[in-house]
């Protein structure tokens, strides 16, 4: 018995290793880079350059803005697509939902590229809006990732709920309100947490479209291809810990049944 | 709106559900419901006893006929506009609200001052027996408390009708037996009209002023449950409400029945020579010595059951179940005896294994086809003209007159005893699955339903289960023809 305990824990040593070598030494490397200056002296002076920057800081607001506006997008679109393919009749949802999230299996420059030329034909040159075109391409490139977690939410929504909420008095519109969007905040939540975040940071879709403002991933970019490993890694960890407020926020609205059930 | 004099609250007319274009799952339903009665809808499942309380919830539109609520027609009304709560088979509570919101989720709905609403969730809560729970988590209750609060969200809305989907099939037996008497307490209390449904007989036996067995999409029989249990319409209602022995047998005079082997005094009323099904409940035997039992029999087996021993006696061939208090010895000789009101009698359905066939035009090689529903086969133009024949490739009858057997219709009768299941699906001309079966006298009736939707009866006395995907073997010579038009 002991012996095979002891085999068991000599096979997780691989992982141990990978996990010291890819996970914690990056960060211990982010973060010291991040704490010193060029003279390998510990210094907050990069943190304070960061938040007294107007430069820096409006590339937070710029990534934040284009976050924000990609996220809410995504929600509008995407909720009503995986609503109907959640409890529409359909004989195959399956196979249509697979349409909507065909298009994650695409190379994604090759999807902006051709976003890109529609838009061109369209608006004659992309110069005259980068700040739309920014939008449209990132809500073209993340919606499925807003459809799956909802279409998930809203498989699992028992169909007694809605007819337990109709039988109780409840319209059409009331059932949504009161019962189909509460019901499905962990599937919004997490749908937000896949679209937002890398809406942040995705600069690879501005460089595209001609966007020549920064956000907050060509702010990283830009230093670490100049040799400053320093802000650049600053801003990473500002980016680390926003991730960090965003999960734990969103972890408390999809707690599963158990926790919940603790908590009270 | 027009006859308020009648206290119907619920009048179903012809009421008819049909899925998916061709599955039929309620065939032609009527039934009145009387304010303030208690009625259970109780069938084995897929008989459609759930799609009509959907259909009265509003959940489901029938097919066809119509839904009167007070005189007034709600079929097509959607469930909000109904005055009818429903009390759902897996409570459908709504998890992110707590009790209270739970409970005054269609009081706020209706926008009910909020002192109001206060008193009624509180009085909802203590008729369900959970005062004070009103700040609780949906998820911490149990299923009992879960199910007293499904039926507090719907009774607290006071409703004119109660819907209540097998609401007590997930609790264990010990809940189910209070919360059936707490419902029944319930009822009486409100003075609101419950409509149950149910699948278990015992439970239907014990709450209901009226039950209505179904079967198959169709009512089987109305009745209060002394009625449904002492007088079943038919063998159906008779196998599936309590147990049962069935005896096929004959009125050989007036009150009096010959089955088993026996002639018994009973008392019902039956011209001499009706063939008859005798029913007769294991607990109404009793037994006795062999010399002064109507029956003689030997025992076969006992087994204890708790409150009584089923004890297995066969008299001839027949395997009889009976109820006793008292043990016996295997092998033992007994007599067992029947008072005359004890058995009840119900008329053999003649019209089964009756099917229309239409017939083709006589050929010398190939004989007379006959064209069933499910199948064809040639025949022997003999079966049908006693005394035909054939001239030059002419059918003629005795007298020489010429027989134009092409399109006539023929009504053909399959014998139950002449008919034998296979599983081989090519060894009879007939498929289809097991639809029910009793056990009558010493051997099992089995109904078989093809895929035509003809249903076939077939005696047998090997055990099949229900569902099995049988072939019919027939044999052609014993089939039985007689022409209904020419």
């Amino acid at each position: 018995m002991k012996k095979s305990e002891s085999f068991r824990g000599l096979l997780a040593i691989p992982y141990a290793i990978f996990l010291v070598l890819f996970v914690i030494l990056p960060l211990v490397v982010v973060i010291y880079y991040a704490f010193t200056n060029g003279d390998g002296q510990v210094s907050f002076a990069n943190f304070i350059h960061f938040w007294q920057s107007t430069k820096t800081i409006g590339t937070l607001l710029y990534s934040v803005a284009i976050a924000v506006l990609t996220t809410i997008v995504c929600l509008i679109l995407g909720y009503p697509v995986a609503y109907v393919l959640a409890k529409g009749s359909f004989t195959n949802s399956q196979a249509l939902l697979m349409i909507f999230v065909l298009p994650m299996w695409i190379n994604f420059t090759l999807r902006i590229t051709a976003m890109k030329e529609i838009l061109t034909v369209l608006e004659g040159n992309l110069a005259y809006h980068p700040f739309m075109n920014t939008i449209i391409c990132m809500v073209y490139d993340f919606l499925p990732f807003m459809i799956m977690p909802l279409y998930n939410a809203l498989t699992k929504l028992d169909d007694s709920m809605i007819e337990a909420a109709q039988d109780l008095g409840a319209t059409r519109t009331q059932v949504f309100y009161k019962v189909i969007i509460p019901l499905s905040v962990p599937g919004i939540i997490s749908g937000i947490t896949m679209v937002f975040l890398p809406s942040m940071t995705n600069y690879v879709v501005l460089d595209m479209v001609y966007n020549s403002t920064y956000i907050m991933g060509s702010l990283i970019g830009s230093y670490f291809s100049s040799y400053d490993w320093h802000n650049g890694s600053v801003i990473s960890i500002i980016l680390l810990v926003m991730i960090l407020v965003v999960t734990l926020i969103s972890n408390r609205f999809t707690a599963p049944e158990e926790q919940r059930k603790a908590r009270v | 709106m027009a006859d308020m004099a009648n206290d119907n609250l619920i009048e179903l007319k012809h009421v008819r559900k049909v899925f998916d274009e061709d599955t039929v799952v309620v065939e032609d339903f009527s039934l009145d419901i009387k304010k303030g009665e208690f009625v259970t809808f109780l069938g084995p499942s897929g008989c459609g006893k759930t799609t009509i309380l959907r259909m009265l919830g509003g959940f489901d539109v029938p097919s066809g006929g119509e839904i009167l609520l007070n005189g007034d027609d709600i079929t097509k009304l959607p469930p909000n506009e109904r005055p009818i709560n429903t009390v759902f088979q897996k409570y459908a509570l709504f998890p992110h609200l707590n009790v209270y919101d739970n409970i005054a989720f269609g009081l706020k709905l209706k926008k009910m001052a909020k002192k109001e609403m206060d008193e009624k969730v509180s009085a909802a809560l203590e008729i369900v027996d959970l005062e004070g729970f009103e700040k609780r988590n949906i998820n911490t209750l149990s299923g009992g408390q879960q199910q007293r609060i499904a039926i507090a969200r719907a009774i607290v809305n006071e409703p004119e009708l109660l819907l209540l989907d097998e609401p007590l099939s997930a609790l264990d037996a010990k809940m189910r037996k209070e919360m059936q008497i707490e419902l029944k307490n319930m009822h009486k209390k409100l003075g609101i009209t419950f409509i149950f449904v149910t699948h278990d007989q015992e439970e239907a036996l014990t709450m209901s002023d009226k039950i209505v067995v179904m079967a198959d999409g169709e009512i089987q029989q109305v009745g209060t449950p002394e009625e449904i249990y002492n007088e079943p319409a038919n063998l159906f209602v008779a196998d599936f409400i309590g147990e049962s022995n069935i005896f096929k047998g004959k009125m050989v005079g007036k009150k009096k029945a010959n089955f088993a082997g026996y002639t018994f005094d009973c008392v019902d009323d039956y011209e001499v020579g009706t063939v008859i099904d005798a029913v007769i409940r294991p607990e109404d035997f009793m037994i006795t010595t062999e010399e002064k039992g109507q029956i003689k029999g030997e025992i076969l087996s006992s087994d204890f059951k708790g409150t009584f021993y089923i004890v297995s006696v066969l008299s001839g061939k027949n395997e009889i179940e009976v109820h006793s208090l008292k043990n016996y010895d295997i092998g033992a000789k007994v007599g067992l005896c029947l008072e005359p009101d004890l058995i009840h009698i119900i008329p053999y359905d003649t019209s089964i294994n009756h099917y229309e066939a239409m017939l083709g035009a006589y050929e010398v090689e190939r004989g007379l086809p006959v064209q069933f529903a499910d199948f064809s086969w040639d025949i022997d133009p003999e079966q049908i003209f006693p005394g035909c024949q054939v001239e030059d490739g002419v059918l003629m009858d005795a007298h020489g007159k010429v027989i134009e057997t092409e399109g006539m219709i023929v009504d053909a009768f399959f014998s139950p005893d002449d008919l034998d299941l296979s599983d081989d699906a090519e060894a009879g001309v007939v498929t289809g699955n097991i639809l029910s079966f009793l056990y009558v006298d010493d051997h099992y009736q089995y109904t078989v339903r093809s895929e035509s939707e003809e249903d076939y009866v077939v005696n047998d006395e090997d055990l099949w289960n229900q569902e099995d995907y049988v072939s019919i073997i027939i044999p052609k010579d014993k089939v039985v023809y007689k022409i209904i038009n020419s």
